[in-house]
């Protein structure tokens, strides 16, 4: 994609071509303006397409093999040990590295910080498909995955925390999706659509943020079913679905810190200044945002051991390896970001963050795997869950990889001066004098 | 959208949303059981290891032949993972173990099934009502709506519940269903039951059935220990076990205690309705204090991005 920038070539940003009538057809906009060749010699250029076409070599025929022969076929999955690594790494982690989403919407819609609005699309983003991929993940793990509307239509265990969970991810999917949809709108040209999606924006971040304390609660509050099989070191029957809505916060923030230096490396081309700029004072932001999540991570974890009097298991193997969770999971990552945001180097900070994002994986890996079961024995996944896995969270990144190279995510959609008036004229209120209206071009999200 | 409208919408909202999703059963405090709740007391000092239980329970419940005889002794020495005896599984409800007890002459059989507990944790975490408690104290299975999340799995705190993770289309949990439709339903015992010789498992009601075990602990007191397991654990359950030595020699948890499993859950599901009701109300809150300033100043008519990201 580089080299085809450096030779002149501008992806679509915009409703037409420069300096005419026409609009771009939908095609020209998936192929970013690029003719078909263009875009399928970038694609195989690119070194990573081929790992990821690696791993779909073997992982696609896998799942295909999964659902043919069951469960048993490619997991260790067993009566002991009922959830694997599909739910340990598919569920556990990667909806507490989604919070992003409510996380940022609160941020600039409720709490006012617009200074944050540059990367409040790619937090929204991230959100949407983590959640949507868990729920991938949670597909290719239950024995009867065409029966997963049961619970919304035909069987109600109204009492049972996964009802919640079900519910509640269901409904913020749908949340997400409309909070998303704005640029979604934008880039379809549809103004009109994307305008009543940011009327209800209030409403949809409060519900949004109502949903994530739920139910990321819920996925901790699973864990009490099961008081005498996680050790009691990981196990607070008061605090759990705190620790876990607590830690989300960490996580979720950081995540968009790992992403977006992901995206600042490999895909620069497609964010615009205001992105790109405010790119490390926003970093930071989220950085003091996620230490004072994991300080209170810490402090209520803390507060559990000292609850049920647990301090002798830290003398014990499991204490150890409890003490280092704390240390490489929590401590750490607030020392590092603690110094980056002090020194103001986004650079350490995003190193912080990275370790926090591995921290908190661990603690749901701990959760759903290492410490569950203590008593018993541990369980090692079979490569081929492994393998799965890794395929679905390829698939992840490549459909992450491909919403961020066409929507207005790291940059804004350039509206023509010709639509503007209606777009500006709603928004004026009594009193206020009407901007100049010669700018160019101005974002139609605002 | 005016603040009113906005207001009133998210009121609405909140409240559609609290109806919706906390109308269930919150669980019950502690049971006093089932008053036609039958179950069956298990005298481990009776058991001699003859494994016809086993095998009466594979033929009453169509499972497929074992790989090893029923008659086999080779089975009491099967361990997996190192250490971890039989337990039951998707083709066999019950299994016996032997324990090897230092200072007794004989080892101690100890049959495990479902213990068919008076909340069962796998019944109050089934997220589509899969589990019945039914009033002969049966917890039986509807495999038409299980979707196979095995959360019932991580929630039993016998481990019990096996999944037939060998079926790509239809897997479902398995477990001891206490022959409710072939003979419990009509007042018949289990087949393990009718077919013990050593008169080991008694069948009957569970209101007897303590009664019962009081009285062989009480007449042959050197014999047993003093505590009938599954009189009060977790609430109770209908299988009760008497044992010659002390429980936890014979891999018995001894540390669940009195309280059913969902009362470990009960701090969050009485959560929910507070975050419901509170959250609304107090991020609407937050948004106004956050953002009056800007009104004050006059810039927007709501909450939307100030003019200095304009370009």
């Amino acid at each position: 994609m580089k080299a085809i920038i450096s030779r002149g070539f501008k992806p679509i940003d915009s409703p037409s071509p420069d300096n005419s009538a026409r609009r771009w057809t939908l095609k020209e906009k998936l192929l970013l303006g690029m003719t078909p060749r263009q875009y399928f010699g970038q694609a195989v250029c690119n070194p990573f397409n081929w790992v990821l076409g690696l791993i779909f070599l073997i992982g696609v025929p896998l799942l295909i093999y999964r659902f043919a022969f069951g469960l048993g076929a490619v997991t260790h999955s067993s009566y002991d040990y009922p959830w694997g690594l599909l739910l340990g790494f598919g569920l556990f982690v990667m909806v507490p590295l989604s919070a992003s989403g409510f996380l940022l919407g609160t941020a600039v819609n409720i709490f006012g910080r617009h200074d944050l609005h540059h990367i409040e699309r790619l937090a929204l983003l991230n959100g949407l498909l983590g959640y949507f991929f868990a729920v991938v993940f949670l597909l290719a793990d239950l024995g009867q995955p065409w029966r997963l509307p049961y619970p919304m239509f035909v069987a109600f265990g109204t009492g049972a925390v996964l009802f919640l969970v079900a519910w509640h991810v269901s409904t913020y999917l749908s949340v997400q999706v409309a909070e998303v949809s704005e640029g979604f709108f934008e880039w379809m040209n549809w103004p009109q659509a994307a305008k009543f999606v940011k009327k209800i924006t209030v409403g949809l971040t409060v519900s949004a943020i109502i949903l994530s304390t739920l139910h990321q609660g819920a996925l901790g509050a699973l864990f009490t079913y099961a008081p005498g099989k996680l050790h009691p070191l990981w196990y607070a029957a008061e605090f759990q679905w705190i620790h876990f809505f607590c830690s989300s916060i960490a996580a979720g923030l950081c995540m968009v810190i790992v992403v977006s230096t992901i995206i600042k490396k490999t895909m620069a081309w497609r964010c615009d200044a205001g992105f790109l700029d405010n790119l490390d004072a926003q970093t930071i932001t989220l950085a003091k945002g996620a230490c004072m999540a994991l300080i209170t991570y810490f402090a209520i974890k803390m507060l559990a051991v000292a609850h049920d009097n647990e301090w002798a298991y830290l003398a014990t193997g499991w204490g150890l390896w409890f003490l280092f969770e704390l240390a490489f999971g929590i401590l750490l990552p607030l020392v590092i970001l603690s110094y980056g945001i002090r020194r103001e180097r986004a650079g350490i900070v995003r190193l912080g963050a990275f370790a926090t994002v591995l921290g908190i994986a661990l603690n749901r890996l701990n959760c759903a795997l290492i410490a569950f079961n203590w008593r018993l024995y541990q369980e090692v996944p079979h490569w081929a869950e492994v393998m799965l896995c890794v395929t679905i969270f390829a698939l992840y990144i490549v459909v992450y990889r491909a919403i961020l190279y066409r929507l207005p995510i790291l940059y804004s959609w350039k509206a023509k001066e010709a639509h503007a008036p209606e777009a500006v004229k709603e928004r004026i209120p009594f009193g206020v004098s009407v901007r100049p209206s010669h700018h160019q071009v101005f974002r139609t999200r605002d | 959208m005016s603040r009113r409208k906005f207001l009133a919408a998210s009121m609405a909202g909140s409240a559609a949303a609290t109806l919706s999703l906390t109308s269930g059963a919150f669980g019950a405090a502690l049971l006093e059981g089932y008053p036609d709740g039958m179950g069956v007391l298990v005298d481990m000092t009776r058991c001699i290891g003859c494994r016809s239980c086993e095998a009466a329970c594979n033929k009453e419940q169509r499972l497929p032949a074992p790989d090893m005889a029923f008659d086999d002794p080779a089975a009491f020495d099967y361990s997996y993972h190192a250490g971890q005896k039989r337990r039951t599984t998707e083709a066999a409800y019950t299994v016996v173990n032997r324990y090897e007890i230092k200072g007794e002459e004989q080892p101690v059989y100890r049959k495990i099934q479902c213990n068919h507990c008076n909340e069962p944790a796998c019944l109050t975490s089934c997220f589509v009502n899969a589990y019945t408690k039914t009033k002969e104290g049966a917890v039986v299975f509807n495999d038409k709506v299980c979707v196979g999340c095995r959360t019932c799995m991580v929630a039993c705190p016998f481990n019990i519940p096996a999944y037939s993770y060998s079926s790509a289309f239809n897997p479902v949990v398995k477990k001891c269903v206490f022959c409710y439709e072939t003979r419990l339903k009509n007042g018949l015992p289990p087949a393990c039951v009718e077919i013990c010789p050593q008169e080991a498992l008694t069948f009957g009601n569970r209101r007897d059935l303590i009664k019962i075990a009081h009285q062989r602990i009480n007449d042959n007191p050197g014999r047993y220990v003093d505590h009938l397991y599954g009189e009060k654990e977790l609430g109770g359950t209908s299988w009760m076990y008497l044992s010659s030595v002390p429980f936890e020699q014979l891999a018995f948890d001894t540390t669940l205690g009195r309280e059913p499993i969902i009362s470990n859950v009960k701090g969050f599901l009485g959560a929910v309705p507070m975050v419901l009701a509170i959250w609304p109300a107090l991020f609407t809150g937050f948004h106004l204090l956050a953002t009056k300033k800007k009104h004050a100043e006059g810039h927007q008519d709501d909450h939307h991005i100030q003019e200095d990201d304009k370009r």
